[in-house]
């Protein structure tokens, strides 16, 4: 069984083991790193907070509703990645794992089309990045944390052709070489669902302080 | 090599030597630069405690354990001796806490928010940076000078200062502390000049091509004197407004916004009357329609 | 919006070619031929091929280690040479323009500063670490070989930058430091600061994957019994480097983008107005800057306690005394960032508190060094080239360690911040902590990486010429500091500096000098490199498990994986007879093919940086399409690695084990004559 928490290759042999132990563990250590990036994005919105420069302030500009549309747009992302998690253990066959997959992306999509419409009315109230120093703060935050997700929808489209290509089942392969291009494929799928779990945290603390902070202060 | 610290302990008497009049710590023109260098030479003595056995140590050991004729005695395995950590550590943390407890006792004293003692009231001067020259606006006198600081000898003076340009950091070694002039914010300095005599100031932070250039005379006279500069200003009738604030705040050198008062360059540039208010103004314009205005760090 | 905006953005013939001044031309011409003359070379000696597949697109930590130290070395020069323009630019210029224009001047010390820190500092003791680490944990190579190439791409990208940037257009002005308001529009509207923020981050990227890769690769692919009490304390120091990389080059990204974003989407971070605040960005950029300071210094310790270990030719004294002193600096260097602005305005107490925590650092500092001199004590030493570096180092040390403190008065610290005191101070603490450290590197394990030992005249010529160089130059620094002459001026006004700063130029060339005996000592070491061979591997009777290979060491590293059962295993081997077995049997080893990702990567940040700074959009996309392509591409590859069947490697192994036995074990009088072919003879001493 698996010797690394979170990990679970339950029929993989010693070798993907072998390899998925630094590389997870080296994960967990560069998103450790980016949470490093966010907190200080965090603390420069922090000490931003109210330097609107005579502009327009969050209760002009932020809207409740999107907002909670995209929360519930990236955590139902995350459950419906949850499932392609499952589905991959439980060996339930590729057609779920990309059904599931296909949901998590569809999901992230929604989530930066809202995103990106925010924005633009944002824009379109006189609250661009250049307003004030709370907006450029605004941008910065919530803005890395969409090229974030941006690079997470891209990195799930990746991995739902390397599903095709290279299977994510052992069965789904007769020779070892190929058994482990498939272990792989399964370690780089634990690895994106660290990442996209990661950003719905992330994002978590954005609708708290950002937006729910914003409108009631 | 071995010679090194002797290097910084002579420094001091060396340099005091051959400082110029007026420059520097080394030749204290106030009460703070005087602190300071004081609180120099006791650091440094403090530090000689852990430094000056290393210089001792370093050829002694070498020497006595070369492998060519070396007279020690060869221990491949001594690791570790318990009774040796307690002055490896010791040492040092007792050093430390001394002068931790100094900082923490001292650092009080030689804040630069601290107003000083002296004779009379402090004198006010509002300090705007500019690129690249100062300009100092004597509030309750109504008189400002660019490039040109007169105080009186011992007077505590109230520096407020900021800044319409860079970030710059205002400094006259022989009187004491520096202390940053920001853009939309205030920061404040006090220093006291105990004899009479020409001084220099300047900015410290690197703001551009003509950084070298942004100096400061700083002439500290008695009372008499001040009083005689005031009129001066008042003599040179020139009124810092809106406009010739424009003028002076114009990124250039002292000598440039000299020649645009019509001055040659070793000429006084000074104001008689100041509008009320310029100095607030100068710092409220980068705050437009915010609430609260924000200070620079304790004035926060 | 015409075509040739569209082609060169801002580029134009007159913003780019540095005809600003003579001396700026000459550089510029300079490195063009230097450039011309490289290919020219590798054309001539039909090199490009072997440099591309052995080289460049080589995923072997040992050859990545060995590039970075090359990219370190030519930085050093440029940056040396820098440094001696500006000594002899303050020579001449009192009360007197010089000879040197306002801007320019401000250019080199950017540059000077930037390159020393971004990239010769850190490729430095990146490349080191990269050798000496794996071998010395006794792994095969670090746990992500790959992402090793691409930090090094990402590195040599934003070291292409500045070279680029010596050519076309102008570097930025605002120190390397990069202060705003003063690195905004407002007052820096050129390129300059553009240049300098992609250099930068850049280079951050690469060091923030590079942490990453060595945390990962200590915690995970030590031998079978290497406890992280029984790693050489090198290991140690690279651990600790590799967190605060981690951790402390996270800030440095968020304040150049943030930079960044002020200054091409009109964000209001930090500049006058709009809502900006400068304090924010001296913040960030301390929050990295000053683990910086240890993530630079922590190696060279690791370095020095190798060094004082093995040429006492005694265990290291008090190692767990090290190991905690160590993660004690560590830990403290991400709470002192403050003192690096006292004088901001902030309160009297917040200032005492920031004081006394960097005194605090001095506590655990102090105990190495006593530790150091107690490994001497009771010790054989020999004065080999890295001891006399380390011996150098120490005196050196604590006399910058105590003007640190000075420093850490904040009391002191507004009489001092911001003159030349402070630079002779942070010179004092990197040239013989980090840049002895890292030479003494160099003359340390060459022969383990190329297989003969460097000469060791010319080893201690460079020790005399940057040491007296350093003395000369940096000492009167710190009078000047005293005398109130601020950093960074191209000019100056009191006769009283004169004096210093003469002999602070004679000691600027001194160390051009230095800067030169380096390049002899390599070149003579490798013209007589027959004389000083060390197939045998172990040319200073060494400790741990590096030298108990050949040199230059098999491309797997370990032809049999050791088994550790103590600290400098290789010497309990030795003096045990346990050293140089046969091993009963070979296993097959998979090592990592090359790999054109980290190059493509390289070529990639370059054409983006170079892109975003002249507004070409399109260039800048194309390098961002390619990074991203190059990634997913690579994803797809099937085969990515290569197996030395069991077999080779016993043929290999036992050949090497063949010509050992042919060797004279050499006693350390014999340490640096050619009759030392890396076999030591086993007394202990």
């Amino acid at each position: 069984m698996s010797r690394h928490p979170g990990l679970n290759l339950a029929h993989a042999d010693e070798k993907a083991h072998a390899e998925a132990e630094p590389l997870l563990f080296g994960f967990w250590v560069f998103l450790m790193s980016d949470l490093v990036l966010f907190a200080l994005l965090f603390a420069t919105y922090a000490t931003m907070m109210g330097v609107t420069a005579g502009g327009p302030g969050p209760k002009q500009l932020f809207e409740l509703g999107p907002a909670a549309i995209e929360t519930a747009a990236l955590l139902c992302s995350s459950l419906a990645y949850g499932m392609a998690t499952l589905v991959m253990k439980y060996e339930r066959g590729r057609v779920w794992l990309l059904f599931w997959l296909g949901a998590a992306l569809l999901l992230g999509l929604v989530f930066l089309c809202f995103e990106i419409d925010d924005f633009v009315g944002m824009f379109a109230k006189g609250g661009g990045i250049g307003r004030s120093g709370q907006l450029s703060a605004f941008f910065a935050l919530v803005g890395t944390h969409g090229l974030h997700v941006t690079f997470g929808c891209l990195w799930i489209v990746v991995m739902m052709i390397q599903v095709l290509v290279f299977g994510a089942e052992r069965r789904d392969n007769k020779t070892e070489r190929e058994r482990l291009l498939a272990d792989r494929v399964q370690t780089r799928i634990l690895r994106l669902g660290l990442f996209w779990h990661f950003l719905d945290i992330v994002w978590i603390g954005i609708f708290s302080v950002v937006y729910l902070q914003g409108l009631t202060a | 090599m071995a010679a090194a610290p002797f290097w910084f302990a002579l420094l001091l008497v060396v340099l005091s030597g051959c400082a110029q009049t007026g420059s520097s710590m080394l030749h204290p023109w106030g009460m703070v630069a005087a602190a300071q260098r004081d609180w120099l030479v006791i650091a440094v003595a403090l530090m000689m405690i852990v430094v000056l056995p290393v210089f001792v140590m370093v050829p002694l050991f070498a020497w006595r354990y070369r492998r060519r004729g070396g007279r020690g005695v060869y221990r491949p395995n001594w690791t570790y001796a318990r009774v040796l950590e307690y002055p490896i550590w010791g040492v040092p943390v007792l050093i430390v806490a001394a002068l931790a407890v100094m900082v923490a006792t001292r650092e009080t004293d030689l804040d630069p928010y601290r107003p000083l003692p002296g004779a009379g009231a402090p004198l006010e001067i509002d300090v705007v940076a500019l690129d690249w020259k100062f300009l100092f606006i004597y509030p309750k006198e109504h008189v400002a000078s660019v490039g040109l600081l007169a105080i009186p000898r011992g007077r505590p003076v109230s520096f407020h200062l900021t800044s319409d340009a860079t970030m710059q950091s205002f400094f006259i070694p022989a009187l004491g502390s520096q202390i940053y002039a920001m853009a939309g914010m205030e920061t404040q300095l006090h220093l006291r000049a105990d004899r009479d005599g020409v001084l220099d100031g300047e900015n410290t932070q690197y703001n551009g091509a003509d950084f070298q250039n942004e100096h400061v005379r700083v002439e500290v006279v008695p009372d008499a004197s001040f009083a005689r500069f005031l009129a001066e200003c008042r003599v040179a009738g020139r009124v810092l407004d809106p406009s010739s604030y424009r003028m002076l705040a114009v990124r250039d050198t002292l000598v440039k916004a000299k020649a645009a008062f019509g001055l040659p360059p070793d000429g006084r540039l000074l104001f008689g009357d100041v509008q009320p208010g310029l100095f607030a103004s100068i710092i409220a314009k980068y705050h437009p329609g915010d609430r609260t205005m924000r200070m620079a760090g304790q004035a926060e | 919006m015409t075509l040739n905006d569209w082609l060169f953005g801002r580029l134009t013939v007159q913003a780019a070619l540095p005809f600003y001044s003579a001396i700026a031309t000459a550089a510029a011409s300079i490195v063009v031929v230097g450039a011309l003359a490289v290919v020219v070379l590798l054309t001539k000696f039909r090199l490009w091929r072997p440099l591309w597949s052995e080289w460049l697109t080589s995923l072997d930590h040992k050859r990545i280690g060995i590039m970075y130290v090359v990219l370190a070395l030519v930085m050093l020069s440029r940056a040396v040479v820098e440094a001696v323009m500006m000594r002899a630019q303050q020579a001449v210029s009192y009360d007197s323009p010089g000879y040197l224009p306002a801007d320019h001047f401000a250019q080199l010390f950017t540059t000077h500063g930037t390159i020393m820190i971004f990239f010769m500092a850190m490729p430095f003791l990146t490349g080191i670490i990269n050798y000496a680490m794996p071998l010395q944990i006794g792994a095969r190579d670090v746990s992500f070989p790959l992402l090793n190439s691409v930090s090094l791409g990402l590195t040599a990208a934003g070291a292409a930058l500045m070279m680029i940037s010596l050519c076309i257009g102008r570097f930025s002005t605002g120190g390397w430091s990069g202060y705003p308001p003063f690195t905004e529009l407002a007052f820096s509207p050129d390129v300059g600061p553009d240049y300098w923020i992609w250099a930068v981050t850049l280079s951050s990227i690469g060091s923030t994957l590079t942490g990453i890769n060595f945390a990962v690769t200590i915690y995970k692919e030590r031998a079978p019994g290497m406890h992280l009490f029984r790693m050489p304390l090198f290991c140690w120091t690279a651990l600790c480097t590799s967190i605060l990389m981690i951790f402390a080059m996270p800030p440095l990204t968020v304040a150049t983008a943030l930079l960044a974003l002020d200054r091409y989407a009109g964000a209001h971070f930090f500049t006058n107005g709009g809502g900006g605040d400068v304090m924010n960005y001296i913040n960030l950029f301390w929050l990295f800057g000053h683990p910086e300071v240890y993530i630079l210094i922590l190696p060279a310790f690791g370095v020095y306690s190798e060094v004082f270990s093995t040429f006492s030719a005694k265990a290291l004294y008090g190692y767990r005394s090290l190991v905690y002193a160590t993660m004690a600096i560590a830990v403290l260097s991400f709470t002192v960032w403050l003192h690096h602005f006292f004088t901001m305005g902030q309160g009297a107490n917040v200032n005492a508190v920031f004081g006394i925590a960097t005194m605090l650092i001095g506590i655990p500092t102090g105990v190495k060094i006593y530790d150091w001199l107690l490994t001497m004590f009771r010790g054989r030493i020999r004065f080999a080239v890295p001891l006399l570096f380390a011996l150098g180092f120490i005196l050196m040390f604590a006399i910058g360690g105590m003007t640190g403190i000075i420093l850490a008065n904040p009391g002191i610290d507004y009489q001092v911040h911001n003159t030349v005191f402070l630079v002779a101070h942070f010179h004092n603490v990197l040239i013989p902590g980090l840049l002895f450290g890292m030479l003494a590197a160099v003359q340390y394990w060459f022969p383990k990486a190329f297989g003969f030992r460097l000469n060791e005249k010319w080893g201690r010529t460079v020790f005399v010429l940057w040491t007296a160089g350093f003395l000369f130059a940096f000492m009167p620094l710190y009078a000047l500091g005293l005398l109130g002459l601020p950093r960074r001026t191209v000019e100056y006004f009191q006769g009283a500096y004169r004096p210093w700063t003469l002999i602070a130029a004679f000691g600027a060339l001194l160390l051009l000098l230095g800067l030169f005996a380096v390049g002899a000592w390599l070149f003579v070491s490798v013209r007589q490199r027959d004389d000083n061979r060390v197939p045998a591997g172990d040319p200073w009777n060494g400790r741990t498990l590096e030298w108990s290979m050949s040199a230059p060491p098999p491309e797997y590293n370990f032809a049999v994986r050791p088994r550790v059962t103590g600290r400098d295993q290789f010497m309990r081997d030795k003096l045990g007879g346990m050293a140089y077995l046969r091993p009963d049997e070979y296993e097959d080893i998979e090592i990592p093919l090359g790999s054109a990702v980290g190059p493509l990567l390289g070529i990639a940040g370059i054409l983006c940086g170079f892109g975003l700074t002249w507004h070409i959009w399109w260039m800048a996309a194309g390098g961002l399409l390619l990074s991203i392509g190059t990634v997913i591409a690579r994803s797809f590859v099937r085969e990515t690695t290569r197996i030395v069947p069991a077999g080779e490697v016993r043929l290999q192994h036992e050949a090497w084990l063949g010509r050992l036995a042919m060797e004279r074990p050499a006693s350390r009088d014999q340490e640096i004559a050619p009759s030392n072919r890396g076999l030591a003879l086993a007394d202990g001493s």
